[in-house]
């Protein structure tokens, strides 16, 4: 049977929608339990750190160049510098080591 | 700070996120391209959905000719991250914030939104995220109607310069509060080496991506609300 490509993608749509809406709409309010709220609170660290790494390693042409980006990145934020400074930093880091390796 | 200077600050925020997307979602044309798919599909996808794991996978399913049932319980797996963003988020917002604005909102949850969303001190004004919204996410949909047209003609060493840059920017948001508490710094050292564990172990290999951030997100994240329980004040700014 041959789908039909605009329904593949409604549906993808639909239920990702569905997704990224529903927490947002159905809880009211502040969750008063104690365990739930500190859960929230760790969860974006936790997934932001797991989305980056190992994942970095393996976002650019070599691991050297990727590696370097992400100590030169962790310095720089560690200093303050702005999520569009760090952001520069690192793109450069791997552009500039991949002209060199 | 009002709601116009919010809503500036998250137009302004969301230009290196855009600059970002434009070359994460190049590859994406690429594969929506392999896919079979036509620039305009492939453009009118991203623009729906925003979700680079969840495109790839519906990508590869579309062309594999799956079932409607089947590509949306692999696109809820690969998506379910958003469940916990959103959660974090509506303790994040005003209590007042009305219903239609939490609606646009929830169109715009992805990683690095929510990212900077979070990254507000105290509570989030919900211009903030809509001024992120507004200058991120085209740059999702104009990258893959670039990919699918021109994808391999661009030179791959800025594509892989560019691809980087959304990690820097995941970087730059969880930092700073390892750098002002000790206990998140911890959180994110073993987030690392769990990640890192999960990725190398072969017995593990073959969980898709997508099932291991969640999966790593709940025990993580349960494991430290249960060991170190935040007090008020500070899960107030969460």
């Amino acid at each position: 049977m041959q789908h039909n490509v605009y329904i593949y993608i409604l549906s993808m749509a639909v239920i990702t929608y569905a997704i990224r809406v529903l927490p947002l709409t159905l809880i009211h309010g502040e969750i008063k339990n104690g365990v739930v709220r500190s859960f929230l609170y760790y969860v974006p660290y936790v997934t932001l750190a797991v989305m980056t790494f190992p994942a970095i390693l393996t976002a650019t042409q070599s691991t050297v160049s990727a590696f370097a980006a992400l100590v030169a990145a962790m310095f720089a934020a560690w200093h303050g510098k702005s999520l569009f400074q760090v952001m520069i930093l690192s793109c450069s880091i791997v552009f500039i080591i991949e002209l060199i390796i | 700070m009002g709601r116009r200077q919010w809503f500036l600050k998250g137009l302004k925020d969301g230009i290196p996120i855009s600059l970002g997307y434009f070359a994460v979602s190049l590859t994406l044309g690429i594969s929506a391209k392999n896919a079979g798919l036509t620039a305009f599909q492939a453009t009118f996808t991203s623009f729906l959905i925003n979700a680079s794991a969840g495109e790839f996978i519906g990508f590869s399913l579309i062309a594999a000719n799956v079932g409607y049932l089947e590509l949306i319980i692999m696109e809820a797996v690969a998506n379910a991250r958003y469940l916990l963003m959103s959660c974090a988020l509506s303790q994040k917002l005003n209590k007042d914030t009305p219903l239609a604005q939490k609606l646009i909102m929830g169109f715009g949850v992805t990683d690095e939104v929510f990212g900077v969303s979070v990254a507000v001190e105290g509570k989030l004004d919900q211009f903030y995220t809509f001024g992120v919204i507004i200058t991120a996410l085209p740059g999702w949909s104009v990258g893959t109607l670039c990919g699918v047209m021109l994808g391999n003609v661009l030179p791959s060493r800025l594509v892989s310069a560019l691809s980087v840059g959304l990690y820097g920017m995941f970087i730059a948001v969880f930092v700073p509060q390892a750098k002002k508490s000790k206990i998140i710094g911890a959180v994110v050292a073993v987030s690392f080496a769990l990640s890192f564990i999960f990725a190398k172990l072969p017995l593990l290999a073959n969980i898709s991506a997508g099932i291991k951030i969640i999966i790593l997100t709940v025990v993580i994240s349960l494991g430290a609300a249960i060991l170190f329980p935040v007090k008020e004040e500070n899960a107030n700014a969460a």
